[in-house]
């Protein structure tokens, strides 16, 4: 078990990088805790992999340091990390049988038969592999096989880390969820530290404590899902968590009041004056979830209705979305399922509280 | 059940009929045809049985071109497969220039027809002309193909495994490049020796691979001919007269057709024997994996 | 135009594929909502003319093309796989199916293959290879190609799976629109009811080679005819309680029993198993039908914007799905609220007995118009 830190980290895969195009990751500063829960959250191509990799030393990184509880292991090789990774595929020793799987990182380590025995036995009893040890792995299913690859980390009782690289992809939907809680038991009751490389938003947020959502090689957020849905830190993670994702509206701001094509909507005045100070672009965001839309003359208490039309209405079962405009622009509503709402003209409702703004992407804090 | 039928289908299935037929169901059955028969013209035959069977069984100069047909297979499997085996780990893994080369480097052999062959050692093995007789000649090894029986089926062997051995390398590197990054990482991660990621990754995943370059070379050395013909014509004595020369002997040589029909029938029951049991003995090694 | 599948059925090797199929398909969306390995692709492959079925005919506008082959049948089919030709431009490749057999002008070409690469927001990659393209690129490139000739069926296997989650949220907001107007039968097979729901039209829902039922998307959304429909087209499966009517009371557990809902009232005493949405237990109470429970929470699953709680009630397991996001720790206790009016009611056979009166079951209704 280990606190990591990332020291001015940065990663390219050509040989002579110049430009901020030819990194794959311009450059990192970050701690995760001893005994963490943390996602890596991001589309593909983001950089997510990369960094995983540069953790468990697969990767050496171009420039800057790993520190494993202070201690530098950016030279390390991975078997000398005490870290373990389970892989997108299921990795297993085809000709071993679950017990062999589980004790070959043992072996290879030098350990005695009882010693062996032991531990293995122990760490079967907690993925619920006691019954198949003596079974060979190859004959298994896609979720026993990945709770073997944990295995092989978790045996290791020194192990700092263990690193998923989207686990789940090859787990059927209904074995997901049995999967990802058998995770979380396994973090609540060893309290190692996790780190999980996704792209879906629900593997990441069931997972994680904290979220680290990457976006072009950089880490946009990292916060609790919580955070990452109240308060996206930047307009990638708004339109990235979420679904559908926040409205986004390029805006000036006059007083206390986006402009957005001659509309005017209220704002928090704390933030339209920090906002006001800027000289970056500015851009309004609101989540469909917290913009309201009524069909008559008056709004709910403490908003201002602003005019438009609605578009359309999709009834998804469950919830309602409303497709609105306003100016040239489209905005998203997700209304309950028991809202009775018809295309036409209608008021669209921004609360102060819930409307957020951007400068240059990045949120201006209240 | 609607099912649609439509004879017209038959029509295109017709032309594989015909080819197989020629190629191989009416050769066939000529040689089963001489087997069983003492044929002396069109019009005269007599039927014998199993006569040309119970007599080549017995003869002893074929048992004994068996015993070294099969000694020879077993000394070329068991040097052509470990050895493509460690030269395709030593190949460069990453794509470039210097894989491309070497795998073209390696693959030159292969373009070489099987005479050719023989006769490049033919000459590259004389102590008077060749570089490689004269060198063992000057290292004071007394080296002579065409003379000591050992020397001239040690050549064969070698012959065999440089025109060979690439194939089988080139299998098992193209088994190699298809095993997934994940399993040598995770080998890394798990403190794996290179030893334990040959036996415990590489092997098992190249077992496919290795079961087609076992059966081909198997088949390959088993039917050996043009080789030997060409480097000794079978001597020096019958020291290097493998199956198929002494088959060609006594249907050519001595023209006696008969059983040399009945033998082609053993041998050809013989290569399809051995096949078989490689086949299912690996196939075994994988369901008793599985239980 | 119409197609009609009567009795279509479809063995290999003695094994059932597809069992007994009749429906009738119309122009615009029919959605084929299975799970893995229900039939959905071998259905697909039947109507596009790939395979024979082993049953039953196809009829097109009354038209028998049972045994008319691909070729014939004027279908485009798109795939999980991002398949265009790698040796051609995007514009070759939408442009593709326009240059075999009838002969169209270039112009005439141009046109299309422009219209199309427009629909799906690909003009400024026209003059790109497949390979210089994005994963949701190289799907839009496939289904540009599908579209731009006018197929009578035009059959979608599973398109977004392969893409990022949040291309394909992207992806299918657009898919509704590109088929609403359109003359062609559009055959859409995905395994998520999210989808389902989302592109609208009719599904069909499919379980082992069998339709369970088939009707307009939201009316087959909100009366399940079974249990396994139920489980099928819900996400997440549709929770199932089994339950105990007596004296005018539904019987959940020892400790758990209420009135009966007015749309429950007819049923006779005797055992059931109730059907509930995750999203009809809440948090919250909401009004009168509001059915409090104790629960301990196995697990809270969060989405972007939804916490799904799996709950355990006595011997009751079921899950909750609650707007916004909210933490809690493993075994954690809270009172969550049955919503009493949108329980269903199924038999012990798993039919359907008591439906929730919801106000707009019209076809298509709730659907918005431009």
């Amino acid at each position: 078990m280990a606190r990591i830190d990332l020291v001015e980290l940065s990663h390219s895969y050509r040989p002579n990088p110049r430009s901020r195009d030819d990194y794959a990751l311009p450059k990192l500063n970050m701690t995760w805790k001893d005994g963490g829960a943390y996602a890596l959250l991001g589309p593909s191509g983001c950089g997510k992999t990369t960094l995983l990799n540069i953790i468990s030393g697969l990767i050496q990184p171009s420039a800057g340091k790993v520190l494993f509880d202070g201690q530098d292991v950016t030279s390390l090789q991975p078997q000398q990390r005490n870290i373990a990774q389970v892989f997108q595929f299921p990795v297993i020793y085809d000709t071993m049988t679950v017990f062999d799987n589980l004790a070959f990182p043992l072996r290879n380590r030098g350990w005695k038969r009882p010693d062996i025995q032991k531990r293995v036995e122990e760490i079967a009893e907690i993925l619920d592999l006691t019954g198949d040890l003596k079974n060979r792995a190859s004959g298994l299913g896609a979720d026993a096989k990945q709770k073997i690859s944990m295995g092989r980390g978790l045996v290791r009782p020194d192990v700092a880390a263990i690193l998923f690289d989207e686990p789940l992809t090859t787990i059927d939907q209904h074995l997901k969820w049995t999967l990802r809680r058998k995770l979380k038991q396994i973090h609540a009751q060893l309290k190692l530290s996790l780190i999980y490389v996704t792209h879906d938003q629900v593997e990441a947020m069931t997972f994680a404590e904290q979220v680290a959502v990457m976006y072009g090689g950089e880490v946009v957020q990292m916060g609790s899902p919580q955070e990452l849905f109240e308060e996206p830190a930047h307009t990638f993670v708004g339109f990235f968590v979420g679904s559908p994702g926040m409205n986004l509206l390029p805006c000036a701001i006059e007083g206390n009041e986006a402009v957005i094509d001659n509309i005017r909507i209220p704002l928090d005045p704390e933030r339209a004056q920090k906002a006001a100070a800027t000289n970056s672009p500015l851009k309004l965001g609101i989540r469909p979830e917290f913009l309201g839309v009524v069909k008559t003359e008056t709004t709910p208490s403490g908003t201002i209705g602003v005019p438009t039309v609605i578009e359309s209405v999709e009834d998804l079962g469950n919830f309602k979305i409303a497709t609105t405009r306003l100016g040239t622009h489209r905005l998203k509503a997700k209304l309950p399922e028991t809202v009775e709402i018809t295309p036409g003209p209608a008021q669209l409702c921004f609360p102060t509280a819930r409307t957020r703004l951007y400068a240059d992407d990045r949120l201006i804090a209240a | 059940m609607n099912k649609i039928y439509d004879n017209r289908a038959w029509l295109l299935v017709l032309p594989v009929f015909v080819t197989v037929a020629f190629s191989a169901v009416i050769p066939m059955m000529t040689v089963v045809n001489y087997s069983v028969q003492d044929i002396f013209d069109a019009d005269n035959r007599v039927w014998v049985g199993t006569e040309w069977f119970t007599e080549v069984m017995q003869d002893s100069d074929l048992q004994d071109a068996l015993f070294k047909q099969i000694f020879f297979s077993a000394c070329v499997l068991l040097t052509e497969i470990p050895l493509g085996i460690a030269i395709a780990l030593c190949l460069p893994t990453r794509s470039g220039w210097a894989s491309s080369l070497s795998l073209i480097l390696l693959a030159l052999p292969l373009l070489i027809p099987w005479n050719v062959v023989g006769t490049i050692f033919q000459i590259f093995g004389r102590a008077d002309i060749g570089l490689a007789g004269f060198l063992l000649n000057a290292m004071g090894i007394n080296y002579n193909y065409a003379a000591n029986s050992v020397d001239a089926w040690l050549t064969v062997l070698v012959i065999d495994i440089w025109h060979w051995t690439p194939l089988v390398a080139l299998l098992c590197y193209a088994g190699l490049r298809a095993i997934p990054d994940a399993f040598y990482q995770a080998a890394r991660i798990d403190g794996a020796s290179a030893w334990a990621v040959f036996r415990y990754i590489q092997l098992p995943k190249l077992k496919g691979v290795l079961t087609i370059a076992l059966l081909l070379r198997f088949m390959d050395s088993f039917m050996i001919y043009t080789e030997p013909f060409v480097l000794t014509g079978g001597g020096p004595g019958n020291a290097t007269t493998f199956l198929s020369q002494y088959l060609t002997k006594l249907a050519i040589g001595q023209f006696d057709i008969g059983p040399a029909a009945a033998f082609s029938i053993i041998y050809f029951l013989i290569v399809l024997l051995f096949c078989f049991l490689f086949y299912t003995a690996l196939q075994n090694v994988e369901r008793s994996k599985q239980g | 135009m119409q197609l009609s599948l009567q009795g279509i059925g479809k063995a290999v090797g003695g094994e059932m594929h597809l069992a007994d199929i009749s429906a009738e398909l119309t122009s615009g969306l029919n959605v084929v909502l299975g799970p893995t390995g229900s039939g959905k692709t071998s259905l697909l492959r039947l109507i596009a003319g790939l395979d024979r079925p082993t049953a039953g005919k196809l009829l097109l506008d009354g038209r028998d093309i049972t045994a008319l082959g691909v070729n014939l049948r004027n279908a485009a089919m798109v795939y999980q796989q991002f398949v265009n030709y790698p040796s051609f431009t995007v514009y070759d490749n939408i442009a593709s199916p326009l240059r075999q057999g009838k002969s169209h002008d270039a112009r005439e070409i141009d046109r299309r293959v422009r219209e199309a690469a427009a629909l799906l927001h690909i003009e400024p990659m026209l003059d790109r290879l497949p390979s210089q393209l994005s994963g949701g690129q190289q799907q839009r490139t496939a289904i540009a190609r599908a579209i731009v000739k006018d197929a009578e069926l035009l059959l979608l296997d599973e398109p977004l799976v392969n893409l990022d989650y949040k291309l394909r949220e992207e992806l299918r907001a657009e898919m509704r629109n590109l088929f609403i107007q359109r003359k062609t039968i559009v055959v859409y097979a995905t395994t998520e009811p999210s989808e389902a729901l989302l592109l609208g039209g009719s599904t069909m829902v499919l379980d082992q080679g069998r339709v369970l039922q088939f009707g307009p998307t939201l009316q087959t959304y909100h009366h399940p005819v079974s249990t396994r429909v139920g489980t099928i087209f819900s996400d997440p499966s549709m929770n199932l309680l089994d339950a105990k009517i007596e004296g005018a009371q539904l019987h959940l557990s020892a400790d758990l029993a209420f009135g009966l809902p007015a749309h429950m009232a007819d049923l006779p005493a005797g055992q059931y198993r109730i059907g509930v949405r995750a999203t009809h237990v809440s948090l919250s109470p909401n009004g009168a039908d509001a059915i409090p429970a104790l629960a301990d929470v196995d697990l809270a699953e969060i989405s972007g914007s939804e916490t799904f709680l799996h709950l355990r009630h006595g011997p009751l397991n079921f899950i909750a799905q609650v707007e916004g996001v909210h933490p809690f720790g493993l075994g954690a206790q809270v009172t969550v609220y049955l919503n009493r009016a949108r329980l269903y009611a199924f038999d012990g056979g798993g039919k359907l007995v008591g439906a929730p009166i919801i106000g707009d079951i019209r076809e298509g209704s709730g659907h918005g118009t431009h």
